[in-house]
């Protein structure tokens, strides 16, 4: 018997190679909580051949911003985003890990100026690795929680 | 000098170092202008603002004074008390509404990285004062300064920093900046004051020699200079940490019995306890003559920045 843990979608987003335990920032990433208007689907702890486990994320109906893209980079370097059009793989690549995080990460300094009321947006520059590591151009400080720190 | 117009001073990791040894060497041209024995008009019609966020005396007034010493004049604020900050403006706007009123902006503030957004504001080259606990690169140029014009050189002089080297920001930067010209340093804090893991790993990577200890008087027989440095009841979130550590170390006649001939003594002021005022009468003391040498360096870079003759 053919067992299906997750099925294929029409339209819409996988979000596949993320490491195991990642998916749920993903989500938050993305925004799903509460009020979400399509199916989304989550698989967690599967075993992946390149990671040893991985999780992959489904959203059916939504293509991702550049900037989900690179939010998503940041905690998951390796994963892959397959756009889906009418049950076909449409576009398929890896995520790319930004140069520089722009305005999608918060200073965890509580005294960098960025926290302030001030009219800029927050900016880090990206060491490449896993787990990455990143500056903020501001204060100099290295963002110890990534994923805490994505807005 | 070319480059240097309109140039930012934000970090002490933006200059080369042929950048440093150009300013420490015009800073040593500018010493008779700053003590009053030749008279300059180099920056003569140009206004330097200068906005303290929070309050110095030595590095606002050494500011000041090298501006008038180049002939030029200083506008600005010692406390933002009774300013548009105090009514809710934003640095970004205080900063674009100084620039078209002055030729240069010099910044002190509590927030780190308040002078890299100042810069992005301005067209006029902006200068960090100190940015809380961040940086703080006139004070690194001064300390340098101090010892390249003391030992005539800084390559290979072995530097002890002494004090809080957690929270002390001039520690910091004066620790990159030594690694980068070749002296070797020894870190020497009360337990719970240690030098930053980042930082030291960071001068590592230069392949300077570092070494750590507790215990001042084990350093004080081989070191070239001792860089003491204020714990600062200001920078400790717990007032009783503050207490356990306050007063751990004291340069006194004793201490230096068995130290070099030509060791120097250095400290950014103000000291509490750190340094017996029996000290001051020593050849090793050169704190005094450090904080003036604020001047002429201040001198050299403000000339720098703002294109003398220009």
């Amino acid at each position: 018997m053919r067992e299906l843990r997750v099925t294929p979608i029409k339209n819409g987003t996988v979000i596949d190679h993320i490491p195991a335990g990642m998916a749920l920032k993903v989500l938050k990433i993305l925004g799903i909580g509460e009020t979400v208007s399509s199916t989304v689907t989550v698989a967690m702890h599967v075993p992946s051949k390149a990671m040893g486990w991985k999780d992959i994320v489904k959203v059916e109906d939504r293509e991702l911003s550049a900037k989900e893209v690179d939010k998503i980079a940041l905690i998951a370097p390796r994963a892959t985003v397959n756009v889906i059009r009418n049950y076909n793989v449409a576009e398929k690549h890896v995520v790319r890990m930004p140069d520089r995080a722009v305005g999608i990460l918060r200073c965890g300094n509580p005294n960098c100026i960025t926290n302030l009321r001030e009219p800029v947006e927050s900016e880090f520059f990206v060491r490449p690795g896993e787990p990455p590591r990143v500056l903020c151009k501001y204060c100099d400080r290295e963002l110890e929680d990534i994923a805490a720190a994505i807005v | 000098m070319g480059s240097w117009k309109g140039r930012d001073i934000l970090s002490i990791r933006d200059l080369s170092r042929a950048d440093i040894e150009a300013v420490l060497k015009a800073a040593k041209d500018q010493v008779p202008v700053a003590e009053g024995k030749k008279v300059s008009r180099a920056l003569e019609g140009k206004i330097l603002a200068t906005l303290f966020f929070e309050p110095s005396t030595r590095t606002r007034l050494s500011f000041e004074s090298a501006m008038h010493r180049l002939g030029g004049r200083a506008i600005g604020f010692g406390t933002p008390e009774g300013t548009s900050v105090q009514k809710g403006e934003t640095l970004a706007d205080t900063v674009r509404m100084v620039e078209s009123y002055s030729d240069a902006i010099v910044l002190r503030h509590p927030h780190e990285g308040a002078a890299r957004l100042a810069a992005e504001f301005s067209s006029k080259p902006v200068v960090n004062a100190g940015d809380g606990a961040g940086q703080h690169p006139t004070q690194t140029l001064l300390d340098l300064y101090t010892i390249w014009s003391e030992k005539g050189a800084i390559e290979g002089q072995s530097v002890a920093l002494v004090g809080d080297l957690k929270y002390g920001r001039t520690v910091h930067s004066l620790a990159y900046a030594l690694a980068e010209f070749g002296a070797s340093l020894t870190l020497v804090s009360p337990p719970g004051l240690e030098m930053p893991r980042e930082i030291v790993d960071r001068v590592k990577q230069t392949g300077t020699p570092i070494a750590t200890t507790h215990r001042l008087e084990d350093v004080v027989k081989g070191a070239d200079v001792l860089y003491v440095t204020r714990i600062q009841k200001e920078r400790f979130p717990d007032p009783q940490e503050y207490e356990k550590v306050a007063g751990t170390y004291r340069v006194d006649l004793a201490l230096l019995r068995d130290a070099k001939k030509d060791l120097i003594v250095m400290h950014p002021l103000p000291r509490v306890t750190e340094i017996d005022p029996a000290v001051d009468a020593t050849p090793h003391a050169k704190y005094f003559r450090q904080a003036f040498n604020g001047v002429p360096v201040r001198m050299a870079l403000l000339e720098m920045v703002l294109g003398a003759g220009g």
